[in-house]
């Protein structure tokens, strides 16, 4: 095994350009796991935590441009006034340490289903930054994703950048564990309003081949929340179409039985997470109209 | 490869170190400093938790290679010769304490807390520790013991003034 250790982004461009087959590895809590337990034995490793410019984050034109290598404990205590829905799903993550380590990138990269993060991403319209030695490319989260552990980087790419949309509206993400610190995320369900746009974003984690969004809950809630003009002078929820919401998520997802709970018990406890988040982030909108 | 770090203070030489091999093995296996336990290898029990360039971190997860020329610091530097560290002290005091195991990665992981946060509340010790896993106390005599040492740590810093 080789392990390559880059000073510059120019530097692991051209490094992986060279060697497709290096894994790259900035905290390490997955990539690590895997050589810890033999599951896997890569050509060599690409050591990212070296480079300057992956561990930085700024703010242009309302968009939070976050480098790769920034780990979480930054996110929570630098962007979560700007990135609330992203912050919250980042407290969520493993434990001080893992957080300390872990990053977003690293999510993207190991593309799991139950990431964190990448419902957040969805819903916030996140785009992924990926660059190689021929050129810089920008994928939407809503394509990034096509199977288990599958993402759509090409072999001589590594993601540089999340730029995720700054918002003053509500955004909320929960997550079912049998704890607070340290699980696997059961399943997990995030929830975006966006005012500007008459419309609503949601997208279930853990419980189908890849995160993704519950684009019938969402224009379910988008159309009834326009004709009532309740974005304009909100009023509270309708029982009645909360629970639609949440049955709408519940069919958006398509889970497994598997150690961490049956596709039922996922089912159910989306279309509560998904009823309840609404509930929060629709009380935070109607506090904030008022 | 060779891998070259400071730990505790010195400059240390790792030689034959494979690629893939982890932080918290060069320290147990290859620096003779035992201190940092091997449970998990998957960072869920905190039994390795060092410091990394002053940031807690599960070394299990940290590969060696990328430990180059990064400060290290373990369980074996928090005292200063046979001056235990205020939080060493306190968990003997407190008997938090019973096989051992955990206690490495618990004092550094409570290390970190009562010198960043001065008077640290439950919740937020309890969130502090979160990572560490400890199958024998029960958690109460561990958390007396953080709050004993966010008292001496307190006291420590008063009496220094």
């Amino acid at each position: 095994m080789d392990f390559l250790r880059p000073e510059t982004l120019a530097e692991a461009l051209a490094l992986k350009s060279e060697r497709p087959d290096a894994v790259p590895i900035a905290g390490g809590t997955d990539v690590m796991v895997e050589l810890n337990f033999d599951h896997r034995r890569p050509a060599a490793l690409l050591d990212l935590t070296r480079i300057p410019e992956l561990r930085e984050h700024s703010s242009e034109n309302g968009v939070v441009r976050i480098g790769s290598g920034v780990p979480y404990v930054r996110i929570i205590d630098e962007l979560g006034g700007a990135l609330p829905a992203l912050a919250m799903a980042s407290r969520t993550v493993g434990s001080p340490q893992i957080r300390n380590r872990g990053t977003v990138g690293g999510n993207l990269g190991a593309a799991s289903p139950a990431g964190d993060t990448h419902p957040v991403l969805l819903v916030a319209g996140a785009t992924v930054e990926a660059a190689s030695a021929r050129g810089v490319r920008f994928i939407p989260a809503t394509e990034f994703y096509l199977g288990v552990k599958r993402n759509a980087l090409e072999p001589d790419e590594l993601i540089t950048a999340i730029h995720v949309p700054a918002t003053r509206a509500p955004q909320q993400f929960s997550k079912v564990g049998t704890r607070n610190a340290m699980v696997i995320a059961v399943c997990s369900f995030a929830v975006a309003l966006h005012p500007g746009e008459n419309r609503v974003g949601a997208a279930v984690g853990s419980a189908a081949p890849t995160p993704r969004r519950a684009t019938e809950a969402e224009e379910f809630l988008s159309g009834e929340l326009t004709a009532t003009g309740q974005w304009e002078s909100p009023k509270p929820l309708l029982d009645s179409v909360k629970r639609r919401f949440g049955e709408l998520v519940a069919q958006a997802a398509s889970p497994i039985d598997d150690v961490r709970g049956s596709a039922a018990y996922r089912k159910h406890a989306l279309s509560v997470l998904a009823r309840r988040t609404l509930g929060w982030a629709w009380q935070d909108y109607t506090g904030k109209a008022a | 490869m060779r891998v070259n770090v400071t730990v505790n203070g010195e400059q240390r030489q790792a030689d034959d170190v494979w690629e893939g091999e982890s932080l918290l093995y060069v320290l147990r296996e290859r620096l003779g400093l035992p201190g940092s336990k091997n449970a998990c290898e998957q960072g869920e029990c905190g039994s390795c938790t060092v410091y990394l360039d002053d940031v807690p971190v599960c070394s299990c997860l940290v590969a060696a290679g990328q430990a180059q020329d990064r400060e290290v610091r373990t369980v074996e530097g928090l005292a200063e010769g046979d001056a235990l560290d205020p939080v060493q002290e306190a968990f003997v005091e407190a008997g938090a304490v019973q096989c051992g195991f955990c206690t490495p990665g618990l004092v550094v992981a409570a290390h970190d807390l009562v010198n960043r946060v001065p008077d640290p509340s439950d919740p937020e010790i309890r969130e502090a520790l979160a990572g560490n896993l400890c199958r024998c106390t029960g958690y109460e005599k561990i958390l007396d013991a953080v709050r004993l040492a966010a008292r001496k740590k307190s006291a420590q810093q008063k009496s220094a003034r």
